[in-house]
């Protein structure tokens, strides 16, 4: 697939989103304003030209000291001809960005593992819990500035703490 | 009249059929599944954690523990991800060893499958001819690297060692034996009147239901996509062999069955041809950074001695960078995104794993149906929680 068109078909859409645009080892990348995002997603989605239909993964990355602090991917996949584009997303902490779970089914335990490691919030999600660590976790793992043995790794386990845990 | 009510059926983490520790919270109106809940995390060991703290060597094994039930397809994932950023490439002799240890690992898993999938549904019988024929490739991995399930046989920029006469005579044998034992697997189960009962239009998903759900590999297959990472973005020689990649049409648990069972006979032939056509020279690039000096070398020169000690005690800087790459593992896609930042251990690496994604689509498949395809609907799919938590 040609990569222009994609950005074309986008920028005739949204346009001023496509903020940069990058090849990584042979994969387009591109990163997108975060006002217009959801549109994009929609649009690279559901146009002719773009059909994007699988989200292959979200990939989320701490950048400590910069600010924004966060870096979030879409890894996705076109089934016509199999072509990757990664777009991406820049957040800081305390920004929501807004879930495309409605577009990609995928993307609610993507979001949900981002969620749950990293601490973004995301908006209009359907079921924003935590997924690979238990609820009352304290601390987001995958964060730079949490210590990689964890915050009480000393103290015993206490399965009486847990709420709500059905 | 009166009110109808639900009751909730807690599936696992302790049940066999699971395939593991997963636990779906089934609500049961009467024996049909109205809503299903997964909840995975019981096997998370903070994989990528650990990784930004290992330098990229010692990464390696941890890949093993993934999917565990075919260890050496994920070695590849890692080790090409490194050597892309790095700008290196294995050599052809090692590219072949490496396709060979990805196939039998992808017939490893199918056999784990194969074998544990039928018992959910009830024929005893398959898993012990499946297992046997396992046992065979534990074998040839205990001949080739000394390990039976994780043989962490690949390093980045070739093998572990080269192939001995023994691993090509035994990968020969079981190249012949194999189809063999295949006619065996179809005779018990393909036309079983039972097994077809149990399986044709169960957990039916369409292909564009599966492409919006992530789900990738043999389960997408089943539902008539053709995505394959081998044929798609070709990695480590594939495009040097002839194979086919089979699809199914109705997206339902024969079909998966099906795609499953065409693999088998594709992975045995790109075996086949690659132990044919080995080509001869190094098996490990001789790149200064990744490459292990020799034992004579060590012996003699000074200077191996430290470039060998600073490989394994210090690890190999990776140079600034982002890369997204994938490779078909026995589930589906199994990517790795890796950020390098200069130094001797990765700043950020992403697992994509193709099982937490075909975790995800279970409450669709499940709902509507009996809570006995339940069992059968998790064995189609084919999940290990090893790659769902990492």
């Amino acid at each position: 697939m040609e990569f222009s068109p994609i950005v074309d078909a986008i920028c005739e859409i949204c346009p001023g989103s496509v903020l940069k645009q990058t090849d990584h080892h042979g994969t387009h990348e591109i990163t997108v304003a975060a006002e217009s995002f959801y549109e994009v997603m929609e649009t690279l989605h559901g146009d002719e030209k773009c059909a994007f239909d699988m989200l292959t993964d979200i990939v989320g990355i701490d950048r400590l000291p910069r600010t924004p602090r966060f870096d979030l991917l879409y890894i996705l996949l076109s089934s016509r001809d199999f072509t990757r584009l990664i777009v991406r997303l820049e957040t800081d902490e305390g920004q929501d960005v807004p879930s495309v779970s409605s577009i990609w089914h995928s993307a609610n335990w993507g979001e949900r593992e981002v969620f749950d490691l990293l601490g973004i919030k995301f908006s209009n999600h359907p079921d924003l819990r935590r997924i690979l660590t238990w609820e009352n976790f304290e601390g987001h793992p995958l964060r730079k500035d949490f210590p990689l043995l964890g915050k009480d790794y000393d103290k015993p386990f206490d399965p009486t703490t847990i709420e709500d845990y059905c | 009249m009166t009110e109808r009510k639900t009751i909730t059926l807690n599936m696992g983490p302790h049940h066999p059929a699971t395939h593991g520790v997963l636990r779906v919270i089934l609500e049961l109106d009467g024996e049909t599944i109205v809503n299903a809940t997964p909840h995975i995390g019981y096997l998370h060991r903070g994989i990528e954690k650990i990784c930004e703290n290992r330098n990229y060597q010692q990464i390696i094994p941890l890949t093993d523990r993934l999917d565990y039930a075919a260890a050496s397809a994920n070695n590849i994932g890692y080790c090409l991800t490194v050597e892309k950023l790095m700008g290196i490439e294995a050599p052809k002799r090692a590219q072949y060893l490496r396709v060979i240890m990805a196939e039998l690992a992808r017939i490893m898993g199918h056999h784990l499958w194969l074998g544990t999938h039928a018992l959910d549904i009830g024929a005893m019988t398959v898993i012990f001819y499946a297992f046997r024929d396992r046992e065979m490739i534990m074998d040839i991995n205990e001949e080739i690297s000394g390990y039976r399930l994780t043989p962490s046989f690949i390093r980045i920029g070739g093998v572990a060692q080269d192939a001995t006469d023994e691993f090509i005579k035994k990968v020969r044998d079981f190249v012949k034996w194999f189809p063999k034992a295949l006619e065996g697997y179809h005779t018990l189960l393909t036309k079983n009147k039972i097994w077809t009962t149990r399986t044709m239009n169960i957990g039916v998903i369409s292909a564009e239901e599966a492409l919006n759900y992530g789900l990738t590999g043999p389960s997408l297959r089943g539902s008539g996509v053709a995505y394959d990472v081998r044929k798609a973005f070709p990695y480590s020689s594939y495009n040097d062999f002839d194979f086919k990649i089979p699809i199914g049409e109705n997206g339902d648990i024969y079909d998966r069955y099906l795609v499953r069972m065409e693999e088998f006979k594709q992975s045995i032939d790109i075996i086949g041809q690659a132990i044919e056509n080995l080509p001869a020279g190094p098996v490990h690039t001789d790149n200064p950074w990744v490459a292990n000096p020799t034992l004579p070398e060590v012996q003699n020169d000074i200077s191996a001695l430290i470039r060998r000690f600073m490989i394994h005690a210090k690890g190999t800087p990776v140079p600034k960078g982002e890369l997204y790459s994938a490779v078909e593992g026995a589930k589906g896609e199994l990517g790795f995104y890796l950020v390098g930042n200069g130094n001797e251990h990765p700043y950020r690496l992403k697992i994509r794993s193709s099982c937490f994604y075909l975790a995800s689509a279970l409450p669709r498949l499940l709902v509507g149906h009996m809570v006995a395809d339940a069992v059968a609907i998790i064995g189609s799919i084919d999940v290990v929680l090893g790659e769902i938590d990492r």
